[in-house]
């Protein structure tokens, strides 16, 4: 059935070698994206593959930057903050660097879709392209440099005596599901964005207020107990403790957790995808 | 191919199809409708202030205006206009870039090839070898695809010995004719250029001519846009003549040409 729907997208409007267009039969546009998208799979590989090495390439510290930079914040926040909870938490480093490190890549990520659709906008007025694949590169890209930072984590973590437990098996999980929160609320950003560059500004302010409103540098407890509840509002927090459970607690998210940020995650995604696929096709006009 | 075939069959059992000819490019009463504000605002701040104070105008800007034409297949067809015409626009539709607000777009032999701009889609950072695989996949080829066309394009821009060095240290030449080589290393069915390329040196944009040429000869249908008229006349055999967003005169290119250069001055 899938398989027919797919031939079928592709003679009718969307590929193939003897392939027509007519402007008037297009499939709708959620699934058209997402069809044109995986035709489009190797120039997404080229688009992570060339923004990994262009990160790398220009500093002369390569690929120890990325290992680098969280590092230097979580020293810098750790002589800070770690005398500040003393008692409240033990080994402060890698409960920073946990929380810090699934911050960023959700932080970078939608900047970036934001940024990265902008340096595209001379390519999408003159050529088609699925718009979506600036937006899932940086994700793609995002992911790839999270994944190399696990190493300097479990370095901190081993080296301060958190232990690590197989329970950092879970890690994909609440990365994967920060993808997709992350794609979603990026394409959202996107559509706004690329009308309006200075949404990406106004953005960096709503993250730096979203950042101190996580419990990202300081435990939940130190909120005042009445407003605790307010942290299930926050789908940040809840990514969060998925992705510090397993490194800093060693131990499996809590499900109820992992329930309200899978939940979080395909919401953001859906409404996303939607709304960006729908309006993708005026991009190129109002660029 | 069977395959194929029972499929379309059964395509053609559900849905009305744009009838099977030979054009290549058919526009049947296709508009194309900008929305402006009157003022281009590109802070959202400020939109939402005016928003308030109900001072955002939208302008409905109508690019084109019920436009029929049909390219046929193996045809070079040249489109005229002044600046602003709305010459790229219609471009850009049967690109697929943009949809028509009104109007029914088909074009058999999608998809299609454009001539981008001078480095777009490039990157400055990365070499030119990685550059060449960005862009051919930007113009959607397979990373496969490029595998196997590789040698023929560094060949083809006469840039083998520096494939390797960053596309920053190339001069604006030699990067116009990595370009216009990853552009046209596929035989395209159905070709788009947004005015005449003017590519590197003399002989290399006689190579760029000698390749279109080639590409006519077997049948390609090349679609050009330009507001040079003795461009279009030296390798159009029909025009189209736009003229704020309508079809002014559309035929044999002699006579289009003619009547436009007398409207248009000289030209």
């Amino acid at each position: 059935m899938l398989f027919e729907r797919v031939l079928r997208l592709d003679s009718l409007a969307l590929g193939g070698d003897a392939g027509v267009y007519d402007s008037s039969r297009l499939p709708p546009a959620f699934l058209r994206e997402l069809y044109e998208l995986v035709r489009y799979r190797d120039l997404l590989i080229q688009l992570i593959s060339r923004d990994v090495r262009t990160r790398y390439k220009r500093s002369v510290l390569g690929v120890a930057w990325t290992m680098l930079n969280p590092l230097l914040m979580m020293a810098v926040l750790t002589l800070v903050f770690s005398q500040l909870f003393r008692g409240d938490i033990r080994h402060y480093a890698v409960y920073l660097l946990s929380a810090q490190l699934i911050w960023t890549f959700f932080a970078q990520t939608t900047t970036q879709a934001m940024s990265h659709l902008a340096w595209g906008g001379p390519l999408i007025t003159k050529i088609y392209l699925p718009r979506s694949v600036f937006a899932v590169s940086q994700v793609g890209t995002g992911l790839v440099n999270l994944v190399l930072a696990l190493v300097p984590l479990f370095l901190i973590a081993l080296l301060s005596g958190a232990s690590l437990t197989w329970a950092v098996l879970w890690l994909p999980v609440p990365m994967l599901l920060t993808a997709c929160f992350a794609l979603g609320v990026g394409l959202l950003l996107s559509t706004v964005a690329i009308s309006f560059p200075d949404v990406i500004d106004m953005y960096q302010v709503l993250l730096t207020a979203w950042y101190f409103l996580t419990p990202i540098i300081y435990p939940i407890s130190a909120l005042p107990e009445s407003a605790r509840w307010l942290m299930n509002l926050n789908p940040a927090y809840h990514f969060v403790e998925a992705f510090r459970a397993p490194v800093y607690g060693g131990a499996a998210p809590d499900p109820g957790g992992l329930l309200v940020a899978a939940i979080a995650a395909v919401l953001a995604l859906a409404a996303g995808w939607f709304v960006f696929a729908s309006v993708a096709d005026e991009i190129p006009g109002r660029i | 191919m069977e395959a194929v075939s029972r499929v379309e069959l059964e395509i053609a059992d559900t849905l009305p199809r744009a009838a099977p000819e030979a054009d290549a490019v058919r526009m049947k009463g296709v508009s194309f409708r900008y929305r402006r504000q009157n003022e281009r605002l590109t802070s959202l701040k400020e939109y939402a202030i005016r928003r308030l104070q109900g001072r955002v105008r939208v302008r409905e800007v109508w690019a084109l205006r019920n436009i029929d034409l049909s390219v046929r297949r193996g045809e070079v067809f040249g489109i005229i206009g002044r600046n602003g015409a709305g010459k790229s626009t219609l471009l850009r539709l049967v690109a697929g870039v943009l949809r028509p607000t009104s109007g029914r777009v088909v074009v058999h032999g999608w998809p299609v090839s454009p001539l981008l701009e001078i480095g777009a889609g490039f990157h400055h950072d990365l070499t030119g070898r990685e550059n060449v695989y960005l862009n051919a996949t930007l113009l959607g080829h397979s990373k496969h695809e490029v595998d196997a066309q590789y040698e023929s394009i560094v060949d083809f821009a006469e840039l083998a010995d520096v494939m390797d060095e960053p596309l920053r240290t190339y001069s604006s030449g030699m990067t116009a004719r990595l370009g216009f080589s990853v552009a046209t290393a596929w035989e395209p069915n159905v070709l788009l250029v947004d005015e005449v390329l003017a590519v590197g040196d003399q002989a290399f944009q006689k190579k760029c001519e000698a390749r279109i040429e080639a590409f006519r000869r077997r049948r390609a249908t090349v679609l050009l846009v330009s507001h040079q008229w003795s461009q279009v006349l030296a390798i159009s055999s029909r025009v189209a003549w736009i003229d704020e967003g309508r079809i002014r005169a559309i035929g044999d290119a002699q006579e289009v040409v003619t009547q436009y250069a007398e409207a248009a001055g000289g030209g």
